[in-house]
């Protein structure tokens, strides 16, 4: 096996908790190796020894399939080992707390943990109290960086850059932490980022003027409640998961009411720009956010998106393991 | 044996005499005895060096949590009154959120026979005013006002029901004493742990409006107005709230609040931790969601803080009151989301609160005032003044001194402070209570 051989980008790259934490460079770094990373998963035989005698906990205290699947591939590729544990806050039925938890993970000395948690901040909270590498596969309402490290793949290897690119998301932006680090992501790459909601599904008094910098990531947003204005010449638009609690909860009159408002239909993308593309970080309500005729239609990338998925966290499970972003040794 | 003890060279500042001047003080069995320049020393008498210090009466807090009985592991009458002295405290009124409630009279004499035997302060009690504090049915107020409460309170929670509320203001009208309420409409906070603003938006934390709190602060106010109640607003924390109570006060409503050093000194950007301090590009690190900085009335923003300390010095605040709020380790240990709410505050309170005199946006004077002579007026009582025959509770301090907060050397066992490793200028010397020295620093 050869040397691998680095460039390095960033020293010290252990955890990763959000967006917020990698510069520009960090990001294009990333998504240089990502493209290497496709490749492997491409071949006949999808195994480099990369990561062979690493060990990978995946602690998922929500439900998820792509996520917690995509982690698993994009490990074994690696050759690393990939434990799986799903459990739920409420299975703290034994009392044991996340502190407690994450104390005996690292006592069987793995050397990346990554972390499903419904409460935002939970990844933090272990990075703060425990020596392990903790990667954040979604935490609460907060963030779910590895979903805006595909994104930014997927836009830049269908639209060839990411910079002045329109990028409008549209929905439930309040309670979406992939709405929340794609924001980070999108303004750090240079991308226009336009937020489309109803009122009550976007607090716009928490964006914006509000923050005393102007440079916050978080003040550089369009905020529009009107999709047709919001969808107006726009590059990629990027519907979200729109929880059907929101009905019961207050926020939406109901769910055909949503679907005729901010729904994506065919007749909404045509005032997109022609060559734009769709994506969506799933699971999707067909006929809720998106007609089935926009998600598996021409312009849909959703697809794509779950297989670029698989190659950014291999990516980044090489670089958090080596400490930095470097460019990976993949000959088999 | 007759205790005599006599304080030298210090300045006095009695906010209750608006006396302001330099002069040692005689303290003989619990009691000032004489207060005037050059007073000589008596052999058999300790002698307190107050020279370059300050000399005021012992501090009041109308509002804090001392988990005894029922919690003894976040907190207890001994730790809880030792933290007290060594903040400068020596009056606490506890408040009843205990297990079991502190509803009836057994729980209220229960207290007071610990604090006789454990407490090196004077213990004043508040009781609930609905059973359980569950906000059903109204205690038996008569009974408790007879035990020696010195106001009611469901703190902890609001006393939602708005009919409670006024029957509530109604009853204890008739026995003279306040209610004291914490002003949250659930419905508005429900599942929320901070405020809601740019910095709850940045970490997807669910927040608090500031009108949970202001709905019913109104309310609360027009209720006071209808049955000539005293409504005690505890600890408030956003202008709008301040603006309400201003404005009932010129109707000449009997509302009265307090507020808390921290609501007067942090904003809710404590909770995004050390990153977002250090790092330019606004990025936050594993310090964040700081779990010590989760308190409820959650910390606002800094525009509030600014105006907070307006309204103490309009008179729209009446004064100022800790909330001190200990937990053990593991109500703190865990996410955000989890995390009790309330901060350890009897210890920094006068550190912290010394910043405004410090920053010029007080004066010293307006600030003891509103620790001292201030609460004591409120609850009608004579708890301490630099004046003959007074019980000697005194506080010495040092507004000068900086020093470092340093949680693991609380006596509080709640060591659950977003101050602690901060300087403060500012120091408790020694307390005095019934003229004895209860706390000195060690230097």
């Amino acid at each position: 096996m050869k040397e691998l051989i680095s460039k390095q980008m960033r020293s010290n790259f252990k955890h990763l908790l959000d967006i917020d934490n990698l510069t520009s460079n960090d990001i294009s770094k990333l998504l240089e190796n990502s493209s290497v990373m496709l490749e492997v998963i491409n071949r006949d035989i999808k195994k480099v020894p990369t990561l062979r005698g690493k060990t990978i906990i995946t602690l998922f205290y929500e439900s998820s399939t792509r996520t917690r699947v995509s982690f698993e591939q994009a490990g074994k590729i690696l050759s690393a080992d990939v434990i799986n544990i799903t459990t739920s806050t409420s299975s703290t039925q034994k009392g044991e707390s996340l502190y407690d938890t994450a104390l005996t993970l690292q006592a069987m000395k793995p050397d990346i943990l990554v972390i499903r948690h419904p409460h935002s901040g939970a990844p933090h909270f272990l990075a703060n109290h425990i020596e392990t590498s903790v990667i954040n596969a979604g935490d609460g309402t907060h963030a779910h960086p590895t979903q805006t490290l595909l994104d930014l793949f997927t836009i830049k290897k269908q639209l060839g850059s990411i910079e002045n690119k329109k990028v409008t998301i549209v929905g439930d932006i309040r309670y979406s932490r992939v709405a929340r680090s794609n924001i980070w992501g999108l303004v750090k790459m240079g991308a226009n980022v336009t937020l489309c909601a109803p009122s009550t599904l976007i607090h716009k008094k928490t964006f914006g003027p509000c923050i005393e910098s102007e440079n916050h990531p978080f003040n550089m947003v369009q905020i529009e409640s009107d999709l047709l204005k919001a969808i107006n010449g726009a590059d990629v638009i990027m519907p979200l998961r729109l929880q059907k609690e929101r009905q019961t909860h207050g926020h939406l009159p109901t769910l055909r009411e949503y679907s005729r408002r901010y729904g994506i239909s065919n007749s909404k993308m045509a005032h997109a720009n022609p060559e734009a593309i769709v994506m969506h970080p799933g699971p999707m309500n067909e006929g809720v956010e998106i007609d089935p005729d926009v998600a598996h239609g021409r312009q849909s990338v959703i697809e794509d998106q779950v297989t670029n998925g698989v190659a950014i966290r291999m990516a980044l499970l090489h670089s958090i393991s080596s400490g930095n972003i470097m460019t990976p040794e993949t000959s088999n | 044996m007759s205790t005599e003890i006599l304080i030298k060279g210090g300045s006095i500042i009695d906010p209750g005499t608006r006396s302001n001047s330099k002069a040692d003080i005689a303290i003989k069995n619990g009691l000032i005895e004489r207060v005037e320049p050059n007073i000589n020393i008596n052999p058999s008498a300790k002698v307190v060096d107050a020279n370059n210090l300050i000399v005021c009466p012992g501090f009041v807090d109308l509002h804090c949590h001392l988990r005894e009985p029922g919690e003894e592991h976040k907190e207890t009458i001994k730790t809880g009154s030792e933290a007290a002295a060594a903040g400068g405290f020596t009056t606490v009124c506890a408040m009843p959120n205990t297990v079991p409630t502190t509803d009836n009279r057994a729980v209220v004499d229960y207290i007071k026979s610990r604090a006789a035997l454990e407490s090196k302060i004077e213990i004043l009690v508040i009781g609930a005013v609905t059973k359980g504090s569950l906000g059903k049915e109204l205690s038996e107020m008569g009974e408790l006002a007879e035990a020696g409460v010195i106001a009611f309170s469901d703190d902890g929670n609001p006393v939602y029901d708005a009919n409670i509320m006024r029957q509530a203001l109604e009853y204890s009208s008739d026995i003279g004493l306040p209610i004291i309420n914490h002003c949250e409409v659930p419905e508005l906070a429900n599942g929320a742990s901070m405020n809601e603003s740019w910095v709850s938006n940045i970490l997807g934390l669910k927040g608090m409006p500031k009108s949970a709190e202001e709905v019913m602060v109104a309310r609360d106010i027009s209720l006071a107005k209808l049955t000539d109640g005293h409504v005690h607003i505890a600890h408030i924390s956003s202008s709008g709230t301040l603006d309400l109570i201003r404005q009932g006060k010129e109707m000449g409503i009997n509302v009265t609040c307090e507020v808390t050093p921290h609501h007067l000194t942090l904003t809710d950007e404590a909770i995004l931790g050390r990153g977002s301090k250090i790092h330019s590009d606004f990025s936050i690190d594993e310090t964040a969601y700081d779990t010590r900085a989760k308190v409820n009335p959650p910390l606002r923003q800094m525009q509030d803080t600014l105006n907070l300390v307006e309204g103490l010095k309009d008179g729209t605040i009446d004064i100022i009151a800790t909330d001190h709020a200990p937990h053990s380790a593991v109500d703190k240990i865990c996410t955000f989301n989890e995390a009790a709410f309330g901060i350890s505050v009897l210890e920094t309170a006068f550190g912290s609160l010394m910043s405004l005199v410090h920053n010029e946006q007080i004066e010293l004077g307006i600030l003891i005032e509103k620790l001292t002579s201030a609460p004591a007026k409120l609850l009608n009582m004579d708890l301490g003044s630099v004046s003959i025959g007074s019980p000697a509770n005194l506080t010495i301090f040092d507004p000068n001194k900086e020093w470092t907060v340093n949680a693991e050397t609380f006596k509080s066992k709640g060591k659950n402070t977003p101050l602690d490793s901060l300087l403060m200028k500012g120091q408790i010397s020694k307390t005095i209570y019934g003229g004895k020295v209860i706390f000195e620093q060690q230097t």
